[in-house]
């Protein structure tokens, strides 16, 4: 079953099941043909590369980092500035980065949680559950700019006008936090899907027949039985979505914007600002390399390194949230 | 409202309401094939639906010249070929994927069969986080570091002046970029490659074994054999992920609208090229234009229309393997 097409792919587990392919015995590695050495030897080198690729890329981000960042960068708001030392912090992407995670993965839980609820638990007709898991794996795999650029499209029409930045003559920009963090859940929302299409699957069909035996009905079961079972999966999935939301540059450079400050529109405190545009970490970190109008490169690194930081984080929650789940099933 | 969804749903109810949810999804991907189509269509009028993807003329001059044409263009202003940005994304992608492919069979063979318990244990953590570093930072070390490098130690003055009338080689380029690109797309390989060969069955390499084979052969003849629909899906895969990366490959592409030219040699892997999703994010500020606009969505339902084929595709690959019962 579990049709992937597009989906993200599945990641290595955090801890592979330990017995490992065992060699067989009496085979050593004397014995074998200078070629399948050579073959040998270049899976050790592939290995050892990798590992090698990301522990330079951690250490050379964690080593400029720490060389650029401070407290004042961090707690300072960004300002216009031709030389590096006059630009300010990076305070408003860190905060546009926390804002727009939460609005993205607020909105691609619940919507993630009952599609995925329906496809594994109702799911008739069947070839509607199955266009819909497709239809997941397809949003899976569209380019993340092609999505933005959707997502302005929509944003665009007069309908949604109140909910994006809106120019003084009328015409709507189609750039907000709602807008960004609306499509950010589109890229959320595959990963939750499949975290919580899994788990579902993976409760023995027992459990279901026994709260049904007992007269509950089916979407009761689902509440009081079966999703207080898959709350850790389903966390799991939100926090791989957060690092995918985090990571995404695309939809911030064209959907909020990429404005330097959080730019309010109109007075109301927090609804404007949500309606306003701002700019996240990945953004800054876009505009102030060489790429892009700033050239500000010890910024860049300072707000990469805390964007690193950030992702690892995410990773770390899982890594250990699978740890214990482990334990907790030894 | 709120008072009546929170009353105790009946069996009917849910399904209606989940179901309305799980259709949602359906509903935006028409309505993005759909938006973006109409967005998209003044070029295609313009330009005919297939001619606009072939070469003539310098697609930045063109691009350029669409800002200038005012908020409501005669049709001759939306003029487009596409085809630098097009053959831009198939150098990139192509080469990093043949490449990537052959690293990533290696090195999940590595994973799956050679690596002791503790060398794994630092390598599986390794890929999955090479998998989530954001793109940007990607871009960021390919622009910082690796760049710099090439053009101050790879590429020599005399090389810089023979094409310096054509184009600048500043070390951004098809090399810079393939580099990055393979960075980026090799762990989903690994991991589609590591979970197909997994799923083999020991019998089988146990079966090759008992023939006599050596480790090698029964992992190079059974073991990857089997997984072969796995390892063109993530091919497939690892394409759509590679056509669609923008923001890391404008940075260390070059940026230029231009098409390297393998008739120069060597000098070719410096020359500065721009794939299609780079195009689209560069040009989002000249989106008031409407020809660029158009032009800009003609491009996306390129990427569009590409990645649906390929997760067609990585799902046809795959069916083999399905069909012996492995679960992939």
């Amino acid at each position: 079953m579990a049709a992937t097409v597009g989906a993200p792919p599945p990641l290595p587990p955090v801890h592979p099941p330990e017995p490992l392919r065992p060699a067989p015995r009496g085979d050593s590695l004397r014995s074998w043909k200078w070629s399948h050495r050579l073959a040998f030897a270049t899976c050790w080198a592939c290995g050892l590369a990798l590992c090698a690729v990301t522990a330079a890329i951690v250490v050379y981000m964690g080593v400029r980092g720490l060389q650029y960042l401070n407290f004042e960068l961090l707690f300072s708001r960004p300002q216009p500035g031709l030389a590096q030392h006059t630009t300010g912090g990076i305070l408003d992407p860190v905060i546009g980065t926390i804002v727009l995670t939460l609005i993205g993965i607020a909105l691609a839980v619940p919507l993630a949680v009952a599609a995925a609820i329906w496809v594994v638990e109702y799911g008739r007709p069947a070839p509607l559950a199955r266009a819909i898991e497709s239809g997941i794996e397809v949003v899976a795999g569209t380019p993340d700019i092609v999505i933005a650029i959707f997502g302005l499209a929509i944003f665009q029409l007069p309908l949604f006008a109140p909910l994006s930045f809106t120019a003084s003559g009328g015409g709507v920009f189609g750039r907000s936090f709602l807008a960004a963090g609306s499509m950010m859940s589109l890229i959320a929302l595959p990963l939750v899907f499949g975290a919580t299409r899994e788990a579902l699957m993976s409760i023995p069909a027992a459990t279901r027949e026994a709260s049904w035996a007992l007269g509950k009905t089916k979407i009761c079961t689902i509440r009081e039985i079966l999703l207080p079972q898959i709350r850790r999966p389903i966390g799991t999935g939100a926090v791989l979505g957060m690092g995918r939301i985090v990571g995404d540059t695309a939809v911030v450079v064209v959907l909020l914007g990429a404005t330097l400050q959080i730019e309010r529109q109109g007075d109301v405190p927090i609804l404007g600002d949500l309606r306003g545009t701002g700019s996240t970490l990945t953004s800054y970190v876009f505009n102030a390399s060489p790429a892009g109008e700033g050239n500000a490169p010890q910024k860049a690194y300072a707000a990469a390194f805390v964007l690193l930081l950030i992702v690892l984080f995410l990773n770390f929650a899982v890594d250990v949230a699978g740890r214990r789940k482990e334990a907790g099933r030894a | 409202m709120i008072s009546r969804l929170r009353q105790p749903w009946t069996d009917r109810q849910a399904t209606w309401r989940l179901g309305a949810v799980a259709c949602l999804v359906l509903l935006l991907i028409t309505l993005m094939v759909v938006f973006v189509t109409i967005r998209a269509w003044p070029t295609l009028r313009a330009n005919g639906w297939v001619s606009w993807l072939g070469s003539g003329g310098s697609v930045d001059d063109q691009l350029g010249e669409m800002i200038k044409t005012g908020q409501d263009p005669p049709e001759a202003a939306y003029h487009l070929r596409a085809w630098p940005l097009i053959y831009g994304t198939l150098v990139t992608t192509g080469v990093a994927v043949v490449v990537g492919l052959v690293f990533s069979v290696f090195s999940a063979i590595f994973i799956v069969e050679f690596a002791p318990a503790r060398v794994r244990a630092v390598v599986v953590p390794a890929v999955r986080l090479l998998a989530a570093v954001p793109s940007v930072i990607y871009g960021l070390i390919g622009i910082l570091v690796l760049a710099p490098f090439v053009g101050n130690h790879l590429i020599s003055p005399e090389r810089k002046a023979s094409v310096q009338n054509v184009v600048q080689l500043d070390g951004t380029g098809v090399l810079v970029a393939v580099v990055v690109l393979t960075v980026m797309i090799v762990p989903i390989m690994i991991a589609i490659i590591v979970d197909a060969l997994r799923a083999i069955p020991s019998a089988w390499t146990e079966g090759a074994a008992a023939l006599g084979a050596n480790r090698w052969e029964a992992i190079w003849t059974v073991s990857v054999r089997a997984a072969r629909p796995a390892i063109v899906a993530a091919a497939v895969l690892a394409c759509a992920r590679a056509l669609g990366e923008a923001v890391a490959l404008s940075m260390v592409s070059g940026s230029r609208g231009f098409s390297p030219n393998p008739v120069d040699g060597i000098t070719y892997i410096f020359e500065p090229l721009r794939p299609l999703a780079a195009s689209m994010v560069e040009n989002i500020d000249a989106m008031n234009a409407p020809a660029v606009k158009s032009s800009i969505y003609a491009f996306a339902l390129l990427l569009l229309l590409s990645s649906l084929a390929l997760s067609i595709g990585g799902y046809i690959a795959k069916l083999p393997m399905r069909r012996q019962g492995l679960r992939v």
